[in-house]
């Protein structure tokens, strides 16, 4: 039970009078930014990410962290109160939590979305406490066809996976990748693809695509759709609470599923948007009473989130013992790392245990934390939506300006964030998924440092791919979930004549 | 001007296909662009293996095959969408009341620094879209440029721009 013994290290590590201060302060600001539309767990961390480089690396950490916590409990008030998610895993909640609210089961809906992230998380942190390690140490004998590889598995599972058109989602994500190539080349030094200009030898920084695609467009499509917001009064009261815990054990079955459902999305880059939905749909297809889904029943909301949190949880796994996040906001834990002077991947686990464990052992607590936190600030928190849209688009604008500027003090910066906010628009409207945009723009240098080592090892020749099982099997993996919109087609047409 | 935006209600502005074929080709022009680039630096295999232009030219080829069948998809497959809107005037007049203020102010950012046009930039959009009375939106709009300078050069010192035409703060002693 080394696990056992590292994680209790953890605990030491992360329970500081000061690590628990930031906790707290990290979950009320990711309740914050859960709740105001156009920021989010991506781009709200990605805006504070400089205002931790003084910070000890465990303590950014656990802060960040906590913040993303926040956010995935956040988006469920708004989606319970007002019928708008304030994240774009919460649409599933608004099915069944908006009509329990206008039934006047406000604080049941909340208690239960809450409950269930939370359990949903734990369970994923669980996993992640044993299966982590193992997974790290399985990864240290990993080369660089094989981590190549796992690249290419992690991006064809986005196309596998994508609902949109394929071609749309490739497009994207080699967008992603070309931005990434831009500025300096690691190998030989050369200047690439910056045409003479000076700003572009930093490359693309993926924290200022973060801030301009899902901030600034946020803000873009939220003013398009024209937001009033009309939400039902919010009080959690201790009996409603009680009541609500009692009833839930019920719903073991559909929470077990979800959290299953979560965790395999989370892990393959799916992320939690899917997984809520494809929660919600299972267990309407399953539960007893599925026809009445959508007229406020709490399954319908314990199904979602328990999915969501799980999946937003789990997608640090990949994050910590690859060096591979699962979801746009674990790409920006991912870049902290990095500013931070840590390497990601498994090496992480070997020579940064107290790092490592410290964030594990926080991601315990701080759910706890935001559990206590949302439960008993909802009203707080819901005030804050009351806020009109036009104070709180120009003040998210600034700031989104103000977390372009400070990631390299530059300017130019400034504007691209404003390019990349319009790209996100279009982008939303036309079904361009951005995750893999994000992910390729974060990976991209080295999906290619470990294709170019690849091709040294076997003077240029492909087969490498295939030159053991292990590697070969990921590859092929890789190629399914690529050809899989075909394959799907294919067996849908024999389906259907059969 | 807001009778004339009822009767626009439904209009609009461009449709989903038409900007579908915008997109793809946009997409296509990048492709071509870091073509020629990374053909430029090199593509193939030097003295010491992969060139520079080695893995970008792939990037590049799978942008230009990926956007071509997008855009045959959009043009010629899909026609029936030609209907479909990709947005309103209505809606698009929202849009661009906050895009263009926003392009002004980074400008501004960029000439005056970021308190004073932060400042200006929430007050003229409370008063202009929010119908705020000019006290409300002073108060809100100074408190949060305070706000900010307290925050990031006072607490974490972290410089924000001060301006590179002209620092308003220097009248309060700043520099």
């Amino acid at each position: 039970m080394e696990e056992i013994n590292a994680l209790f290290n953890g605990f030491a590590v992360a329970m500081t009078p000061f690590n628990l201060l930031l906790m707290l302060v990290g979950v009320t600001l990711g309740v914050i930014i859960g709740v105001l539309p156009g920021l989010g767990g991506a781009n709200g961390i990605a805006i504070l990410l400089p205002l931790t480089f003084t910070m000890p690396p465990t303590s950014a950490i656990i802060m960040l962290s906590c913040i993303y916590w926040g956010a995935l409990f956040g988006g469920a008030i708004t989606s319970v109160l007002f019928n708008i998610p304030g994240e774009p895993w919460s649409v599933a909640t608004t099915f069944d939590g908006y009509p329990m609210a206008r039934n006047g089961k406000a604080g049941e809906a909340l208690t239960a979305a809450f409950t269930s992230s939370f359990v949903g998380a734990f369970f994923a942190i669980v996993m992640i406490t044993f299966l982590a390690p193992l997974v790290a140490k399985f990864a240290l004998q990993f080369g660089p066809p094989e981590f190549f590889s796992v690249y290419l598995l992690t991006f064809c599972s986005f196309v596998g996976m994508n609902k949109g058109s394929p071609f749309k989602t490739i497009s994207a994500m080699m967008l992603g990748f070309a931005l990434a190539t831009v500025g300096m080349d690691t190998v030989t030094g050369q200047l690439r693809l910056t045409f003479g200009n000076p700003e572009l030898m930093r490359g693309f920084d993926f924290l200022i695509a973060v801030i301009g695609l899902f901030g600034i467009g946020e803000i873009l499509l939220s003013m398009e759709e024209g937001l009033a917001f009309q939400g039902a009064a919010a009080k959690i009261r201790g009996k409603v609470v009680l009541e609500t815990w009692k009833q839930l054990p019920k719903y073991w079955a559909t929470s077990l599923r979800s959290c299953l459902i979560g965790c395999w999305m989370g892990i393959t880059p799916g992320g939690a948007t899917p997984a809520s939905f494809m929660a919600y749909g299972v267990a309407k297809r399953v539960s007893k009473d599925g026809d009445k889904f959508g007229t406020g029943k709490m399954e319908g909301i314990v199904a979602p989130e328990t999915a969501a949190h799980a999946a937003g949880t789990a997608a640090l796994l990949p994050m910590l013992s690859l060096g591979i996040p699962g979801s746009p906001t674990a790409a920006v834990l991912l870049g902290g790392l990095l500013i931070w002077g840590l390497q990601p991947g498994p090496l992480l686990f070997v020579e940064k245990p107290d790092f490592v464990w410290g964030l594990i052992a926080s991601m315990y607590l701080g759910n706890l934390a935001g559990l206590f936190v949302v439960l008993t600030c909802v009203p707080l928190f819901a005030s804050i939506l009351r806020i009109p849209f036009s104070i709180i688009a120009p003040v998210i604008i600034v700031i989104c300006a103000v977390g372009a500027y400070t990631v390299h003090n530059a300017m130019f910066d400034v504007w691209l964030m404003l390019g990349f906010g319009v790209l996100g628009y279009v982008f939303k409207k036309l079904d361009y998924p951005m995750a893999p945009m994000v992910l390729a723009l974060v990976l991209g240098d080295r999906a290619e440092d470990s294709f170019r080592q690849s091709m040294l090892f076997s003077q240029g020749s492909l087969d490498i791919f295939f030159s053991n099982p292990l590697v070969g099997g990921i590859t092929s993996l890789a190629l399914v979930l690529l050809f899989w919109p075909l394959i799907g087609k294919v067996i849908g047409k024999k389906k259907a004549t059969a | 001007m807001s009778e004339q935006a009822n009767n626009s209600n439904q209009e609009s502005a461009i449709s989903v296909r038409v900007m579908d074929i915008i997109t793809s080709i946009v997409f296509l022009a990048i492709g071509v662009t870091v073509m020629i680039g990374s053909l430029k630096l090199g593509a193939s295999w030097g003295a010491d293996g992969p060139e520079a232009g080695y893995f970008p030219f792939y990037i590049s080829l799978i942008i230009l095959l990926s956007s071509m069948v997008t855009l045959y998809q959009a043009a010629i497959v899909n026609k029936k969408n030609k209907t479909e809107s990709f947005v309103d005037s209505e809606p698009l007049k929202q849009v661009l009341a906050v895009l263009l203020p926003a392009i002004v102010f980074v400008l501004g950012v960029q000439l005056i620094g970021i308190y004073v046009s932060s400042a200006l930039y929430i007050a003229i959009f409370m008063v202009w879209l929010g119908k705020y009375p000019i006290w409300k939106a002073v108060a809100v709009s100074v408190g949060v440029s305070v706000a900010l300078y307290l925050m990031f050069e006072f607490w974490f010192q972290v410089p924000l721009p001060h301006g590179s035409w002209f620092n308003p703060l220097e009248f309060v002693g700043v520099n």
